[in-house]
């Protein structure tokens, strides 16, 4: 995407004309599109169609290594030197549970985070912006080709974009 | 002005309104703002100085007496963190229910509880004297090849707390990307560099959305059990030693309920005077007011009930050392800090049974300050009561706070709302995206039908 040969960028006021405009854009083959809106929006997300982010994997991955660590860590400070306290065994695991249940929660947090940084951060440059994208209005990029632009531009119009303007 | 104002109230809120207005909070907040900030000044100065002067003269300049050797620091310490927990559960655990309401408050209860553990972690630094050795409650190699005791309450407190504060700072910080972005494509000059700086890019496309709605619901889903485990773990730094009035498996729901409870009477004593303050009567309305007193009833009866259970356990167990202890607690030397422990939070939360007043800011207002007072109270009878009245006669003692924990206190409070007044003005302090979330966008087919 970074080396996108410009596109038209359109603007919308209403939800329903960008939902519209987006799956008939998909039909057309332009399925590299870009989506700004100011809020999550549900008919959007169900007009592009995405799958589940992979954010997950990392929010599980990132857990069960915080919960292996928390168990590591314990145990292996317990008989590193050994100290008997309240005459309980060196490795007492109902108390580790609390060390192992912080570090689970810690990591898989802090793993959640960077799968989202590592995520969004793609395709950041991704194309043309327009600020009114974070107030009101959504904006759609369509990379295209120059022969290609006059058609997607008159399709746009013609489903009720506020605005549509070329972008290099 | 004034007919701007006026307007601004009765149009509904759109997009537009809702950007244009949280925008408007970082705007010049009159003289009110800069009159709190300079209040809350004077207060840090006390407490720096009341800590200073520790510092330098040790910690025989506390009121400890044996064998109360927990007293106003520890008890604030429990006081922050419980103030921090109401935050975590409307910004996590009503996310989770898909609560629409939540979406106006949750900022400010989440930034609050940023700055509630924030202010907290410093009292087990304080309390501990020589607080240049903090380090030492990390595990880290060291010269003696020891290790820290994990069988150690305080040591889950130090793993539970730091986990707290960095999970809430990041999910607060999550949060805040979008309405960021929103900030900088509005603002000019220094600020804009500022915003453009610290949205780390974000422009709401529909990949950055994807992942990030999952990541949110993903810090949602752990945050929740974070918030729970916390206070408990701070309750087990008291249920896990055989102290009379400590020693009993009700404390770990017994303080989440508390801490719940006291920390919306707090989101409540910053909602009012914040929403005036940045003109967001129409964004945060009396009906999210009515629902946070929903909240401070609920608890408040579990608290309450949670009063009457400690008594009459106390009297059921026929544990001796236990009755003598609820009985000390009730008509021994501090019975001014339970009756007011006890009128605060388990008497005065059932006006809220009237919807008069669960939709009067004024009377909720003063109420909150009440459960402010009530739930540090609790703590005090919880901590120093119950220590100051132990097993042996020979062995009981009686704690008087002295002026250098009462002005370490105070700046306690003065740190805390500092942070918040910063924040308030110059982030967003209404959640912009999420807002905007349930709010219906324009549709074309409903103008034609």
């Amino acid at each position: 995407m970074s080396k996108s040969p410009g596109g038209i960028m359109a603007v919308f006021e209403h939800v329903d004309v960008a939902a519209d405009s987006i799956r008939a854009l998909k039909e057309m083959g332009h399925k590299d599109m870009t989506v700004y809106t100011p809020a999550p929006l549900h008919e959007i997300e169900e007009a592009i169609g995405h799958t589940s982010s992979p954010v997950r994997r990392w929010t599980l991955a990132g857990g069960l290594t915080g919960l292996a660590s928390g168990f590591a860590m314990t145990m292996w400070m317990s008989y590193d030197y050994p100290v008997v306290v309240g005459g309980k065994p060196l490795g007492s695991i109902p108390p580790y549970i609390v060390i192992m249940f912080e570090l689970t929660i810690l990591l898989g947090a802090l793993s959640t985070v960077a799968g989202l940084v590592f995520h969004a951060i793609r395709n950041y440059r991704a194309a043309g912006y327009d600020p009114r994208c974070s107030d009101d209005l959504i904006g759609i990029f369509v990379p295209c080709p120059v022969e290609r632009r006059s058609a997607v531009e008159d399709m746009l119009k013609d489903k009720g974009a506020t605005e549509v303007k070329v972008e290099v | 002005m004034a007919t701007s104002v006026q307007t601004e109230r009765t149009e509904p809120n759109t997009y537009a309104t809702i950007t244009r207005d949280v925008f408007n909070t970082i705007g010049n907040p009159g003289r009110g703002y800069y009159v709190l900030l300079g209040i809350v000044l004077c207060g840090l100065a006390i407490g720096g100085f009341s800590l200073l002067w520790q510092i330098r003269w040790g910690l025989g300049v506390a009121g400890y007496t044996p064998p109360v050797f927990w007293g106003v620091y520890i008890t604030t310490f429990v006081f922050w963190v419980g103030i921090a927990h109401s935050g975590t559960l409307i910004s996590a655990i009503l996310f989770l229910f898909r609560s629409a309401w939540r979406t106006a408050v949750y900022r400010t209860a989440e930034a609050m509880t940023v700055f509630a553990v924030m202010t907290a972690g410093l009292f087990p630094l304080i309390h501990v004297g020589r607080l240049w050795y903090a380090y030492w409650l990390i595990p880290y190699p060291n010269q003696r090849q020891l290790w820290v005791n994990f069988k150690s309450p305080l040591v889950w407190d130090l793993f539970a707390i730091s986990t707290y504060l960095t999970v809430s700072t990041t999910f607060l910080i999550v949060g805040l990307i979008p309405d960021i972005a929103s900030f900088r494509d509005k603002a000019t000059g220094w600020r804009k560099k500022l915003y453009s700086i610290t949205s780390l890019g974000w422009r709401g496309t529909d990949q950055q959305w994807r992942h990030y709605t999952r990541a949110y619901l993903y810090l949602a889903a752990l945050a929740t059990p974070l918030v729970l485990s916390v206070h408990s773990v701070v309750s087990w730094d008291f249920a896990m030693s055989i102290v009379p009035g400590w020693h009993a498996t009700i404390f770990a729901p017994y303080f989440v309920a508390g801490a719940i409870y006291s920390g919306v009477a707090m989101v409540i004593t910053l909602l009012v005077p914040m929403r005036k303050i940045f003109k967001i009567e129409h964004i945060i309305t009396v009906d999210h007011f009515e629902n946070l007193s929903k909240l401070l009833l609920l608890t408040g009866m579990i608290v309450g009930y949670a009063y009457f259970v400690e008594y009459f356990i106390a009297w059921y167990s026929g544990n001796p050392f236990e009755r003598a202890s609820f009985w000390n607690r009730a008509f021994g030397e501090y019975w001014w800090a339970t009756w007011t422990m006890i009128l605060c939070n388990g008497a005065l939360p059932w006006l809220l049974w009237y919807k008069k007043l669960r939709r009067s800011i004024p009377m909720l207002f003063v109420l909150s300050l009440f459960v402010n007072l009530g739930m540090w109270f609790e703590r005090f009878v919880i901590i120093v009561v119950s220590l100051s009245f132990e097993y042996s006669p020979a062995a009981m003692g009686h704690y008087t706070p002295t002026w250098v924990e009462w002005g370490i206190m105070l700046g306690s409070f003065a740190w805390f709302f500092m942070w918040l007044l910063l924040f308030a003005k110059n982030f967003p302090m209404v959640s912009i995206a999420e807002v905007k979330e349930i709010i219906p966008l324009p549709r074309k087919k409903e103008v034609h039908q």
